[in-house]
């Protein structure tokens, strides 16, 4: 997650002061991980500084920073580029997955019990996940969904490896390079 | 549940079980000692791999399938020994099944194709009709009680398959597969009309899935490979500090 672009994706619906971005921040991308106002500030500093947003006169009244924030032209052609490019499609390879798995194999453990174990692992997570999605609103149940396939993909893996185990043993046995 | 606390008179032991199951069609073994136990209220969802059997276990338990070894019970009674007339007397008054291809009868309406379980344990017609017509709300069908179910949309058969299968208040729901023939956003809607529906009457559910994210909606699940029943517990996964602890309502990883 992006912080610079999502603040900065925010303050293109309206100017905004730093408090009211935070709190923006934190009940749609914080979940459960609240953006500390230092954060804020500073990137908003950052912005400033790169001219991707420009600070209003400090207003009176309490508060930390009674500055009103706006996006510039500059700021919005960014989150306008930021939100037409993909992601890199990251391969999500599971490194630590794989790594079990071979390791097992190779100290002649017990590599089924091993994805057993994860199996499990994930179908409780995704138990989980399904529950909240359940009692979610719909933008809560987005991020869910998210998890969801992504544990699916791993567990596909999961079978899969364990279907394919006694080849990957006998490759490993015999000192092929297994590929990640 | 523990095998030890089941098996007197009492209602706490489990709702089915099978135990040490075997069954083999001509020389193809399908069950190989499966055992598994469903508490009352339970959902359990059976997952495993195409062949491994987990068909086989529920037609065995729901008493459609006799095993060739083995024990198979109803509310602490034994069932597999029964007759074909009382197994299929308490497949109709006890039971409710989901399949698939919703499996109705497409020459009648939505409205009689939910009444059948009624009408055929001997309820009068305009009772029956009553009693179907008051599931169609809850399950998103109105208006549409007058409709040949041949003339509904796919996921719209799978919730008149779900009323027709819940319609005369089973003990058990046996559901094979119910969101096979849907797309991902159709399943979840019917997922989520069996699971709080069957919540709601205390139902206990036996469900066959291969999709984990089918499962994920029951309270535990079982693999069945090679025609035995795996039992997954739910371990605790150790709290990583460095990713943030499972503590939290969600996790890190899914927000990044």
């Amino acid at each position: 997650m992006s912080v610079p672009l999502t603040l900065l994706g925010l303050l293109e619906r309206e100017s905004s002061y730093g408090y009211d971005l935070k709190r923006d921040y934190d009940t749609y991308f914080g979940w459960g991980r609240s953006l500390p106002f230092g954060q804020v500030y500073a990137t908003l500093a950052r912005l400033a500084r790169d001219g991707k947003v420009s600070a209003g006169q400090v207003e009176p009244g309490a508060g930390p920073d009674r500055k009103r924030y706006s996006i510039t032209e500059l700021g919005a052609s960014e989150v306008e580029e930021w939100l037409r490019t993909p992601i890199e499609p990251e391969p999500h390879l599971q490194t630590l997955l794989f790594t079990k798995v071979v390791l097992s194999l190779i100290l002649g453990r017990s590599a089924r019990t091993y994805l057993d174990t994860q199996r499990a692992a994930h179908m409780e997570r995704m138990r989980q996940l399904t529950e909240l999605r359940r009692m979610a609103g719909s933008v809560e149940a987005l991020l869910a969904d998210h998890g969801l396939f992504h544990l699916e993909a791993d567990l596909r893996w999961i079978d899969l490896t364990e279907a394919r185990l006694a080849s990957i043993a006998k490759a490993i046995e015999n000192h092929e390079e297994v590929q990640p | 549940m523990s095998l030890s606390t089941f098996g007197r008179e009492g209602s706490a032991g489990p709702a089915v079980e099978g135990r040490s199951l075997v069954k083999s069609f001509g020389r193809t073994p399908a069950l190989n000692g499966a055992s598994v136990a469903v508490a009352p209220g339970e959902i359990l969802a059976v997952m495993g791999p195409s062949g491994s059997g987990k068909s086989t276990l529920l037609h065995c338990l729901a008493g459609i399938f006799i095993p060739d070894a083995g024990e198979v019970y109803f509310d602490g009674r034994r069932t597999d020994r029964l007759g074909e007339t009382r197994r299929s007397e308490m497949r109709r008054r006890d039971f409710g099944f989901v399949f698939q291809f919703g499996q109705l009868v497409p020459e009648l309406t939505v409205e009689d194709n939910i009444a059948l379980p009624l009408l055929l344990g001997g309820m009068a017609r305009r009772d029956a009709s009553a009693a179907a017509r008051s599931w169609l709300p809850r399950l998103g069908l109105d208006g549409l009680g007058r409709r040949r179910t041949g003339e509904v949309s796919g996921g719209e058969a799978q919730r008149v398959a779900l009323a027709r299968a819940l319609v005369h208040h089973p003990n058990v729901l046996f559901a094979d597969e119910p969101t096979g023939s849907l797309d991902s956003l159709t399943g979840e809607h019917v997922m989520e009309l069996l699971v709080s529906l069957t919540r709601a009457e205390g139902t206990t559910v036996v469900l066959i899935t291969h999709e984990a994210r089918v499962a994920a909606y029951a309270d535990r699940m079982v693999l069945v490979r090679d025609g035995q029943v795996t039992v997954a517990e739910p371990l605790a996964v150790p709290s990583n500090p460095a990713e943030g602890s499972a503590a939290r309502p969600h996790p890190p990883s899914l927000a990044r």
